[in-house]
């Protein structure tokens, strides 16, 4: 994260490149297909077409229709929309709460510092899928309860770097002349502290991004997340589930796009923290 | 895979502050703080000058009991958390679980018998200390759907799981840290580059989405090539329906059964531990120990076994410590689409049919489980590493 931009890491670059894709056609692409991408019409005339096919009314199926004779492409690119949506929302709410939380416990110190320990460390015990099936199943499906659910289960690791870092930072010399200078301490934390602990944060959050769209995918596959007839990456492949054998590029689509994504943003969060990085070996070998 | 994500990401900051700050840390952020690769040789070395020179760590040459036992404490303390967390949680969800026991033309009466068998009577607090006690004797109450004790339930399924998860964790870590361990000598290869470029695809990939792929692949392949019967691996279940086998068959049958789902989860769990076993054994090979040796004119085989790979296993257990939640979250939807009866099929059919002890029962073994494992992993490092066991 040089001032030369982080864009000269080229995991960057690429990861980039296929998110800006992506969001391009999320915004564009529905509008490009043909027929209604969540109405059924002439189910029997329009079903399970191959890809590059035409359909009845002499419309180009790029990746061919599903069983009910809707378009794939027009529906990967709506299920786009929503899961880029969730995922970023949902990994923004995270680290939002993560930071907070984190900053808190370690600016505050003592029994609310260990209480804010103990309890993410409980919910960290507790696989967060398990967390995540739990808590959307009481609270039924639908896609406030993954936002929101992605955001309390997600904050913990956010928080404990953040927490670290703060702790860390407020030892510093800067920080002590601060408040000796008088700043009270809360625009201490805001103006001094949290600006120079927030490096990793955002590092963890952009990790966070896949995550939370691979997790969405996952409860919304499972029929706990987002809620047919709208489309979502992992609603349709369950949807292309029954018609593997006969027409598998419905499930096939949503499953490529959603590891091209998936995959994106763990170069971009890999390549700002240069790391799996080679940093340590190069040096020592040049 | 999120947990190891975000716990190795920790590790890159929190040595710095954990190392001065509270001695009261559980168990979790123990073993990730000790968990960076070879971040943490400085830091050890220079822990261990202070050690040297403090009176007070002098009689500490037994590491044991002593730091076992805060680590056993606390890992309990954690497991009693996470219970009453999930239990709060369960118990706060909007429902009434006991509405759905009873036909809607129940009498008052009939309602509060049935509230009394379900210890489902009193207020939150009295039920509260009812389930902690009963959990304290190993009793996790009755299941509402099923009608067994959840121990049963849980019993029936936990081998089937232990089973899917024991032999691909085992894969997952043989398999990433010999793929790891090949490249991470050759970092900056074209090798290198192409073997990060798959597994990061095949890490990034969701298992119920690889489980479909190698359902079709696996039950479609063969018989598109014309393969005779046996090599076409059943895709669903336990058994062979309707077959009664006993014996060295039986134990056939259900190997080739879990053959896919083994390879399902496996799949990532390779990748994952080869992204970070790349690292490691890269950040070793460049210690500064390692170049003395090589420069010494040591033979390679002598430098990896003594020098290289000493230095890479604290990390790399700590990882398998940290990669069990993903297994775990894996073998929900492996098990899912297989059709196989194990720990993640039993919750997802618990919270389909609401049934409230189950999913609480489920949730406090998968927590048991992970905490488990995170401290034989913390204890593992601390055995294994002799830099570890004098701070």
């Amino acid at each position: 994260m040089k001032t030369h931009s982080a864009f000269s890491d080229r995991r960057v670059l690429v990861g980039a490149l296929v998110l800006s894709g992506l969001t391009l056609g999320a915004l564009l692409g529905p509008a490009l297909s043909p027929g209604d991408p969540v109405a059924i019409g002439d189910v029997m005339q329009s079903r399970l077409r191959p890809p590059m096919s035409t359909g009845p009314s002499g419309a180009l199926h790029v990746l061919g229709t599903d069983a009910f004779g809707r378009d794939v492409l027009a529906r990967v690119w709506i299920a786009a929309r929503l899961s880029l949506a969730v995922g970023l929302i949902g990994s923004l709410l995270a680290g939002t709460l993560g930071i907070a939380l984190g900053a808190l416990g370690a600016w505050v110190g003592g029994a609310l510092d260990r209480a804010l320990l103990a309890l993410g460390n409980a919910l960290l015990a507790i696989p967060r899928l398990v967390l995540l099936l739990v808590i959307a199943a009481l609270w039924g499906p639908g896609l406030p309860t993954v936002v929101t659910v992605l955001a309390l289960t997600g904050w913990m690791g956010v928080a404990r770097l953040v927490r670290s870092e703060v702790l860390g930072v407020r030892e510093t010399a800067y920080i002590e002349a601060a408040t000796a200078l008088g700043v009270p301490p809360g625009r201490v934390l805001r103006r001094h502290v949290l600006p120079n602990a927030l490096g990793a944060a955002v590092v963890a959050v952009t990790l966070g991004v896949g995550n939370a769209i691979l997790l969405e995918s996952g409860l919304s596959f499972l029929g706990l997340g987002i809620q047919p007839p709208a489309p979502s990456w992992g609603n349709m492949i369950a949807g292309g589930r029954e018609w593997l054998l006969i027409a598998p590029w419905i499930a096939l689509a949503p499953g490529i796009t959603l590891i091209a994504t998936v995959v994106s943003c763990t170069l971009i969060g890999d390549g700002l923290m240069r790391g799996p990085s080679t940093a340590p070996a190069e040096a020592a070998r040049s | 895979m999120c947990t190891v994500t975000t716990g190795f990401a920790d590790s890159r900051s929190e040595p710095e502050a954990s190392t001065k700050t509270d001695g009261s840390r559980t168990v979790l952020p123990q073993a990730v703080a000790d968990s960076p690769a070879a971040a943490a040789t400085a830091k050890a070395s220079a822990r261990q000058i202070v050690c040297h020179l403090d009176p007070s760590r002098a009689d500490d040459k037994i590491p044991g009991v002593r730091h076992i036992l805060p680590r056993l404490v606390d890992a309990l303390l954690l497991l009693w958390l996470v219970a009453t967390l999930t239990f709060l949680l369960i118990h706060l969800a909007p429902g009434d679980p006991a509405s759905l026991l009873v036909s809607p033309t129940a009498t008052a009466e009939e309602i509060a018998r049935q509230r009394a068998a379900f210890g489902l009577d009193g207020s939150l607090l009295a039920q509260y200390g009812r389930w902690l006690g009963a959990l304290l004797q190993g009793d996790l109450g009755m299941s509402l759907a099923l009608a067994r004790p959840v121990r049963a339930v849980i019993a029936d399924a936990l081998p089937l799981s232990l089973l899917l998860g024991g032999v691909s964790l085992a894969l997952s870590v043989i398999g990433g840290v010999a793929i790891g361990g090949w490249h991470g000598r050759r970092v900056g290869t074209r090798a290198d580059t192409v073997v990060t470029v798959l597994s990061t695809t095949m890490y990034a990939a969701p298992s119920f989405w690889l489980a479909l792929a190698v359902l079709v692949i696996a039950t479609s392949g063969p018989a598109v090539l014309g393969a005779p019967a046996w090599m076409r691996l059943p895709a669903f279940g336990v058994h062979t329906p309707a077959a009664t086998l006993s014996g060295w068959p039986n134990i056939v049958d259900i190997a080739r059964h879990a053959l896919l789902p083994i390879l399902v989860l496996a799949l990532p769990g390779i990748a994952g531990i080869a992204r970070y076993a790349r690292v490691a054994i890269a950040d070793a090979w460049a210690a500064p120990h390692v170049r003395a040796a090589e420069a010494r004119g040591l033979s390679a085989q002598r430098v990896r076994r003594w020098y290289v790979t000493r230095n890479a296993v604290s990390p790399i257990i700590v990882l398998v410590g940290l990669a069990l939640p993903g297994v775990v979250a894996g073998s929900v939807f492996v098990e899912q689409v297989f059709a196989w009866p194990g720990l993640g099929r039993t919750m997802l059919q618990a919270i389909g049919s609401r049934d409230y002890p189950v999913v609480l029962g489920l949730t406090v073994v998968y927590a048991a489980v992970v905490i488990a494992a995170n401290l034989l992993a913390e204890v593992t490092v601390r055995a294994l590493d002799p830099r570890r066991s004098v701070a």
